[in-house]
C-alpha cells in the first residue's frame, strides 16, 4: 500500500507528466510564465485546486448522479477556484493582479477536471487527494523550468532579485527579449519534452507510418 | 460601425486566442493532426464563442456588476465574485443545449460538430473570451463582435496549424522531438508569425 | 442505492444540495475577504498615485507609510468641460464622491462620458469622461504644491493607465507612472523603467503660446520640452505621446490647468 501510495504521488512529475504527455492544462498557464514569483503563485494555487476538487469529488463521488456528473464535478471545482481566487485578492493582491483571468481559467485547466473524472470519481479520498497534489506537482515541475529559463534570460533575474546586471541599468548582460514574448513559451517547453524524451526513450510517440526506404540495402534497417 | 471592425480585426489577429493568449490550447494540441476535424472543431467554437460571450455579457450588466441588481431593489448588491461560477454554467448550458437544437433540427451538422462539443466546455478559449469581456467591460454589441471575432481567430489557427501538421508528418523529425514537441516548436513559429500583427489598428 | 441516485428526485435532490453547499461556501469567503481585497485596492492606488509624485519607492518605503504620506492628498472631482473643480450640488445629483468615484468603471456608462470624434481622439480612448479625479498636495502655507493626473491612452497592445504629476505651477512636471499597461516587456514595456521615468521631472508642459509642447521623441530628447523616445518601442512612445497631448489639452485638463494658474 505504501509503495502504492508513493507511486501515485510521485508518478505523475516526470514518469507520466500531465502536461508533457497527456498534454493537459497547459492552456491557462504559459502565459504567466514570464516571471517565477507569479509562476510559483499559479503552481500553488492549481495543486491546491486539483488536491482539493479530487478530495471532495471523491467523497461524495458514490451520490453523484451520471446524468449531472460533469456539471456537479464543475460546480465542486469553480467554489474552489473562486476561493483561490478571492484569497489571492486578499492577501497577495499584486500577483493576483498580474495573474488577472488565469486564475480564474484554472476551471477549464484539462488536469483538473481529467483527475476528477479519472482518478477521484472510482479511488477513496486519501488516495485522490495525493494523486491531486502529484499532478499539480508534475504540472509546477514544467512551469517553473520555464519560468526560471524566461526570466532569466529574459529579464536576467530570478524571483525579481536581479542575477544578470542588465544594459540598461549600466550591466553587460543585454536581455533577450524574445523570452519574454508568448512564442518563447512553446519553444521551451517543445525542447523540455525532447530533453525528457532523450532520458526516457520509451515515450517516445510512434511515427504513424513509416517512409519507404531509398534504396534496397536499407530495407533490412 | 467602424469600432466595431477594428475589434473584430483585434481579436482575431492581434489577440489571437490561440496564439498570443495560450487559450484552448489542450484541444489545439490534440485535435490538430486532420484538416478536416479541425475545420469543424473550429465552427464549433465560432458558434458557442458567438452565442456564450453576449449571453454571459447580459448575466454581468444585470445580474453579477456591482450595483447592477438595482432594479430588484438591491442597489449595494455586489456579486461579481460569483461570476467564475455563472459563466462555466452558461458556458455548459448552451453547449448541452446547442447540441439537444442541433440534433433535432440540423442532424447532419450535429453527425459533423456532435464529438466536439462536449470538448468545448473545457476548452479554455471559450472561458478565456468570457472573462476578458468582463475584464475589458464590452458593451453588449463590442461583445458579440469580440466573441466572434475570439472564435474565428482560434478556428483559423486551429485549422492552420492542422494543415501544418498534416505536412510536417512526412518529415523527418528527431526521434524525440516527433509528436508534441515539434508541435510546441511549429505552435511558437506561428505565434512568432502572429506578432506582425501587433500594433495593427484600423 | 445507485437506482434512487439516477432518479429524477435524487438528481434534483444532489444538485439542490451541492448548490446549497457550493454557494454558502463562496459567499462566506467572498463576504469575509471583502474588506481586505477593498483595503488592497485603495493601497494599491495610493501607491500608485504617491509613485507618480515620486514620493513613494517601492524599496524604500513600506505599505504602512502609504497611508500616512497619502494624507498630504486632497482627492477634487474636475469638470473637464469647464475646468472648475465640481460643485458639491453637481456631484450629490450624479451620486458620486470624491474618495471612492472611479472613472475607469463609469468610462462606458453614457451619463457620465461621451463618445469622441475620430479627429478629436488622439489618444485613441474612443470616448472620454466627463469628470475626473485629480489629486492635489497644499504646502504649508496653502500654496498648491503637486497635482496629480490620471492619464490614459493607447499603446501598442493596449491601453496603459497612469498619472502625471506636476507641480503648483501646472507647467513643471514633476514625475509620471504607469500602474497599468500591456506592453511589449522589455521593449515598450519599459515605460514602467525608473531610468526612463526619470528624465520627466523638470520638463515643462506649455510653451509661450500655451500649446502642449512637452512631447516624447525618437532618439534624445533636447531642451524642456522633450523627453527622449523608448528604443525600439515607436509605437508605445507614440502612445505615451499622444495620451499627454490629449490629457493636457482642451479635451483633457487643459482648461482645468488655465483655470488653477489664472485663479
Amino acid at each position: 500500500m505504501s509503495i502504492d501510495t508513493k507511486s501515485i504521488l510521485v508518478k505523475p512529475i516526470f514518469a507520466n507528466n500531465p502536461i508533457a504527455l497527456q498534454i493537459l492544462g497547459v492552456c491557462s498557464a504559459l502565459a504567466v510564465t514570464t516571471g517565477l514569483q507569479v509562476t510559483v503563485v499559479m503552481c500553488i494555487a492549481l495543486t491546491v485546486v486539483t488536491a482539493f476538487s479530487n478530495l471532495f469529488i471523491s467523497m461524495v463521488r458514490k451520490f453523484i448522479p451520471n446524468s449531472i456528473r460533469i456539471i456537479a464535478q464543475m460546480t465542486i471545482i469553480a467554489s474552489l477556484v473562486i476561493a483561490v481566487d478571492q484569497t489571492l485578492q486578499a492577501f497577495a493582491y499584486e500577483i493576483s493582479k498580474q495573474l488577472s483571468v488565469f486564475v480564474g481559467l484554472i476551471i477549464t485547466n484539462c488536469i483538473v477536471m481529467g483527475r476528477a473524472e479519472a482518478f477521484a470519481m472510482k479511488n477513496p479520498p486519501g488516495l485522490s487527494f495525493l494523486d491531486g497534489i502529484g499532478n499539480g506537482l508534475g504540472y509546477s515541475v514544467v512551469l517553473l523550468s520555464v519560468a526560471t529559463i524566461r526570466e532569466l534570460f529574459g529579464s536576467g533575474s530570478l524571483f525579481g532579485v536581479q542575477v544578470l546586471p542588465l544594459v540598461s541599468n549600466g550591466g553587460w548582460y543585454q536581455p533577450n527579449g524574445l523570452m519574454l514574448l508568448a512564442p518563447s513559451a512553446f519553444f521551451i517547453i517543445g525542447f523540455l519534452i525532447w530533453g525528457l524524451r532523450a532520458v526516457r526513450v520509451e515515450q517516445e510517440e510512434k511515427d504513424e507510418f513509416k517512409i519507404a526506404p531509398h534504396t534496397v540495402q536499407e530495407a533490412a534497417h | 460601425m467602424e469600432q466595431y471592425l477594428s475589434l473584430f480585426v483585434r481579436a482575431v489577429f492581434v489577440e489571437n486566442m490561440a496564439l498570443q493568449m495560450f487559450l484552448g490550447m489542450c484541444t489545439f494540441l490534440a485535435v490538430s493532426k486532420k484538416v478536416e476535424t479541425a475545420v469543424g472543431l473550429g465552427i464549433a467554437v465560432i458558434v458557442v464563442q458567438f452565442i456564450t460571450v453576449p449571453v454571459n455579457n447580459l448575466l454581468f450588466q444585470y445580474l453579477l456588476k456591482d450595483g447592477a441588481l438595482a432594479w430588484a431593489g438591491l442597489p449595494d448588491l455586489d456579486l461579481s465574485f460569483l461570476g467564475l461560477l455563472c459563466y462555466i454554467g452558461v458556458i455548459a448550458a448552451m453547449v448541452q443545449i446547442l447540441e439537444m437544437v442541433l440534433d433535432k433540427f440540423l442532424p447532419a451538422l450535429y453527425n459533423a460538430l456532435g464529438v466536439f462539443l462536449p470538448l468545448i466546455t473545457v476548452n479554455c478559449a471559450i472561458m478565456g473570451a468570457s472573462l476578458f469581456m468582463v475584464e475589458r467591460s464590452y458593451t453588449f454589441s463590442e461583445s458579440v463582435v469580440y466573441g466572434t471575432g475570439a472564435g474565428v481567430g482560434w478556428a483559423l489557427a486551429i485549422a492552420a496549424m492542422a494543415g501544418i501538421r498534416e505536412k510536417l508528418k512526412y518529415s523527418d523529425v528527431p526521434h524525440g522531438l516527433r509528436g508534441l514537441g515539434i508541435t510546441f516548436v511549429t505552435t511558437g513559429l506561428m505565434s512568432l508569425g502572429f506578432m506582425s500583427f501587433s500594433g495593427l489598428s484600423l | 442505492m445507485s437506482s434512487n441516485k439516477d432518479s429524477v428526485g435524487g438528481t434534483l435532490k444532489v444538485a439542490l444540495l451541492l448548490c446549497v453547499v457550493c454557494s454558502i461556501f463562496i459567499s462566506s469567503a467572498a463576504v469575509i475577504l471583502k474588506p481586505m481585497q477593498e483595503a488592497n485596492k485603495t493601497l494599491d492606488r495610493n501607491k500608485n498615485i504617491l509613485a507618480a509624485a515620486g514620493m513613494f519607492d517601492e524599496q524604500l518605503n513600506t505599505n504602512a507609510e502609504v497611508e500616512q504620506l497619502f494624507a498630504q492628498f486632497t482627492p477634487r472631482i474636475v469638470d473637464l468641460e469647464t475646468g472648475d473643480f465640481a460643485t458639491d450640488e453637481q456631484l450629490a445629483d450624479l451620486g458620486i464622491d470624491a474618495a471612492t468615484y472611479d472613472q475607469r468603471t463609469v468610462f462606458t456608462d453614457p451619463q457620465f462620458s461621451e463618445a469622441l470624434d475620430a479627429s478629436e481622439d488622439i489618444a485613441g480612448l474612443k470616448r472620454q469622461v466627463r469628470f475626473a479625479t485629480v489629486y492635489l498636495v497644499e504646502g504649508p502655507d496653502g500654496e498648491l504644491q503637486d497635482i496629480v493626473l490620471p492619464v490614459s491612452g493607447y499603446g501598442l497592445w493596449g491601453t496603459m493607465y497612469g498619472y502625471l504629476a506636476l507641480e503648483g505651477d501646472g507647467n513643471t512636471v514633476k514625475g509620471i507612472g504607469f500602474y497599468d499597461q500591456k506592453e511589449t516587456p522589455g521593449l515598450g514595456g519599459e515605460v514602467t523603467n525608473p531610468r526612463w521615468k526619470s528624465q520627466w521631472p523638470g520638463k515643462e508642459v506649455y510653451n509661450e503660446d500655451g500649446d502642449v509642447a512637452l512631447s516624447v521623441v525618437k532618439g534624445e530628447g533636447q531642451g524642456v520640452h522633450q523627453v527622449d523616445g523608448l528604443a525600439g518601442a515607436s509605437l508605445t512612445s507614440r502612445g505615451v505621446d499622444n495620451l499627454i497631448e490629449f490629457w493636457l489639452g482642451p479635451l483633457g485638463f487643459g482648461p482645468f490647468l488655465t483655470n488653477l494658474t489664472n485663479g
